[in-house]
């Protein structure tokens, strides 16, 4: 059932939120974009901004609306609200010969995330495979991941690296949230559509003044949702992400690695990147020692570092691996994309490198695909 | 070794201005620690008390710049059983490498009143030129923590954790804004050595290459970005030839619009 939020609706929902205890994590407007960070009401949210995203390139925008989510794909992705950047997993501490060993209990805040996208919530479950695979289950992740309340929101506006259409996963939220938002705005009228996906969404929903909506409402957030589908800024072909993986002499697998940086910030603002390392370090007394779990990336050289070297050394192979894991191998290890065509890692990256275009090109035997901007 | 017999450590300073090992001195609350595991044998910054050679620790500061350097160098690899490099000057020659793309005949003569009171080389070079190096420290100035964490990996035997991976996993990881993309602003950190924690990118400025190159720098591209923002040559040749301008790939890195009397390239 949806129904019509009324006009201090939001700000009820993050009031009744934080009454049960939770941090609310929502996007906001920090330093020139909108990233995520804990919130303390429905002001704190990007109300008239927007941003315009293209490959390397971010620009925060005035709406000239009172639009609230206005916006795509916020800088950062939720991850590091479930897997932090760095985790300390054990604590040893030397008392003459004896060897304590702490092993810290993870961490359990309650949360709520306000404003998740719809290939955020398919990130959240490619994390959830990863994280919380019975045989394997991540203690850190579990506990904070725990019953972390999710107030999805349906994109009107996807951006320009957008291209969750593609991947099946946006960009209205199907499943996987305890409350959908829908933002509707048409010159006079501006309304939040929301609809509960789980009962203590909907107990939530009847706490705050809403109304039923009406056919014309549902009608209009069709509108809205094919709208979205037709401005998707970027798409990825399945049959080309086949032939992609085919041919590893591909010229282009060398156009990329020229001009791949091996920086890593892909992996970085990527939902799903999830590889960490592991560091030990010892203090000066020598008689306490820590285990830290850090995030870490595929484009390193110690990645890879085995006895006598890195296995993948050069950038080609550390690019190949990264775009044939996420788009072909995730698939057998995980039943599941790795991608979920949020396009962080098109707008982070400093290079503007853009995995949908490098697989359009590697899909082609005749390398006939120019490069955007590239000289003819 | 038992606890009881402490390891050494010898202070070296060659072409350099003291800021690296004053990095030691600025450990206030560890220095302590560090007095009480190391015997401070050699540190003239510190005390003019000195104990004669050999060392177990010996951590180097500065370039070679002179005939006489080159020598001495010698002697402290011969003093000196383990030894690390610290900064930009000890690592890549240092900012006074910038020479090494000039005329130092030439130099001379215009800074020096009597420029034949000098002796100097023709080059600014790191330490790992003339003598083998057991770990290299990076940073104009180092970072206190890492200097720690190499001092603490040598006590308890073990390999320092040190990445040589990009700033930006530093800068990714501190949840900044990159300025490169956001702002536009000109950021070195792709393609430089992390160590500094993203400090400049965390103040909203772009990285200046501190740590030196990264590995597998990649300063091709990196040139070609920061082209299609709009920088020139003559600003890209002074962004990546700075503190580390000697070390390549920045040594080597896009192309000075002047280039007369450059050479090394
Ligand atoms: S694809 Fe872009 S962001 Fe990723 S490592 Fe290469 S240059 Fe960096
Ligand atoms: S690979 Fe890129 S587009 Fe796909 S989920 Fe990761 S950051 Fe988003
Ligand atoms: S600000 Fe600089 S160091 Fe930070 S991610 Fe951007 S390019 Fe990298």
């Amino acid at each position: 059932m949806v129904q019509v939020l009324g006009a201090g609706g939001l700000d009820e929902i993050v009031r009744a939120l934080r009454a049960q205890g939770r941090t609310v994590v929502g996007p906001v407007v920090r330093d020139g974009v909108i990233t995520h960070d804990v919130i303390d009401s429905a002001a704190d949210l990007p109300r008239g901004w927007t941003e315009e995203q293209d490959a390397g390139r971010y620009q925060l925008a005035p709406t000239g609306t009172d639009e609230i989510f206005a916006f795509s794909s916020p800088s950062t992705s939720w991850k590091r609200y479930l897997y932090p950047e760095r985790t300390l997993l054990i604590r040893a501490r030397r008392r003459r010969d004896v060897v304590e060993i702490h092993e810290p209990e993870p961490e359990a805040p309650p949360m709520a995330f306000l404003g998740v996208r719809s290939c955020d919530l398919a990130a959240l479950d490619v994390l959830d495979r990863v994280f919380l695979d019975p045989d394997a289950t991540d203690p850190t992740y579990a506990a904070r991941r725990g019953d972390v309340f999710i107030v999805a929101v349906a994109c009107s506006f996807p951006g320009n690296t957008c291209f969750c259409s593609s991947m099946d996963t946006g960009p209205t939220p199907r499943s996987g949230f305890d409350l959908a938002i829908r933002e509707l705005h048409d010159g006079a009228s501006h309304d939040l559509l929301v609809e509960a996906g789980s009962t203590r969404g909907a107990a939530l929903l009847a706490e705050v003044e809403s109304r039923a909506a009406s056919d014309t409402d549902v009608a209009r957030a069709g509108d809205s949702h094919d709208r979205a589908v037709a401005g998707m800024g970027r798409r990825l072909r399945s049959d080309d992400i086949q032939r992609a993986a085919l041919d590893p002499d591909h010229p282009r697998w060398d156009d990329v690695a020229q001009r791949c940086l091996a920086c890593a910030n892909c992996t970085m603002v990527c939902p799903t990147c999830f590889c960490s390392a592991t560091e030990d370090s010892t203090d000066l007394t020598g008689t306490e020692s820590e285990r830290w779990r850090v995030w870490d990336s595929c484009f390193t050289l110690d990645f890879t570092h085995l006895h006598g070297g890195s296995v993948r050394s050069s950038t080609r192979s550390r690019y190949r691996q990264w775009l044939l894991h996420k788009l072909v191998t995730w698939h057998d290890q995980f039943d599941a994309s790795g991608c979920v065509g949020c396009g962080r890692c098109i707008t982070w990256c400093p290079v503007g490198i853009d995995l949908t275009e490098e697989v359009a090109a590697l899909a082609r035997s005749d390398e006939s695909v120019p490069r955007e901007g590239a000289a003819p | 070794m038992s606890r009881d017999e402490k390891p050494s450590l010898a202070v070296w300073k060659f072409a350099s201005c003291d800021g690296c090992q004053l990095t030691l001195l600025d450990c206030e609350d560890e220095l302590l620690a560090v007095a009480e595991r190391l015997e401070l044998a050699y540190f003239l910054e510190a005390s003019s008390a000195v104990v004669a050679g050999p060392y177990d620790v010996s951590l180097v500061e500065g370039s070679i710049t002179t005939p006489d350097d080159v020598e001495r160098i010698q002697e402290v690899r011969r003093q000196s059983r383990f030894l690390v490099t610290i900064g930009a000057c000890a690592t890549a020659g240092g900012i006074q490498a910038l020479r090494n793309f000039g005329d130092v005949q030439e130099l001379m003569r215009i800074v020096y009143a009597t420029p034949s009171f000098l002796s100097t080389l023709e080059t600014s070079t790191p330490i790992s030129d003339h003598v083998p190096v057991d770990f290299e420290l990076r940073g104009c100035p180092i970072d206190r923590h890492q200097l720690l964490e190499v001092i603490s990996a040598y006590l308890a035997g073990r390999a320092p954790v040190i990445a040589s991976h990009s700033v930006c996993i530093e800068c990714k990881q501190k949840t900044n804004v990159c300025v490169l993309v956001a702002h536009g602003t000109a950021c070195l950190g792709p393609v430089t050595h992390a160590g500094c924690g993203a400090l400049c990118p965390t103040f909203h400025r772009g990285c200046y290459g501190c740590f030196g190159p990264a590995e597998t720098a990649n300063t091709g591209s990196m040139a070609t970005a920061l082209a299609a923002q709009g920088m020139g040559d003559q600003e890209m040749d002074r962004l990546f030839h700075t503190f580390n301008a000697w070390s390549e790939p920045f040594r080597s890195a896009p192309v000075p619009v002047d280039p007369p009397k450059r050479r090394g390239r």
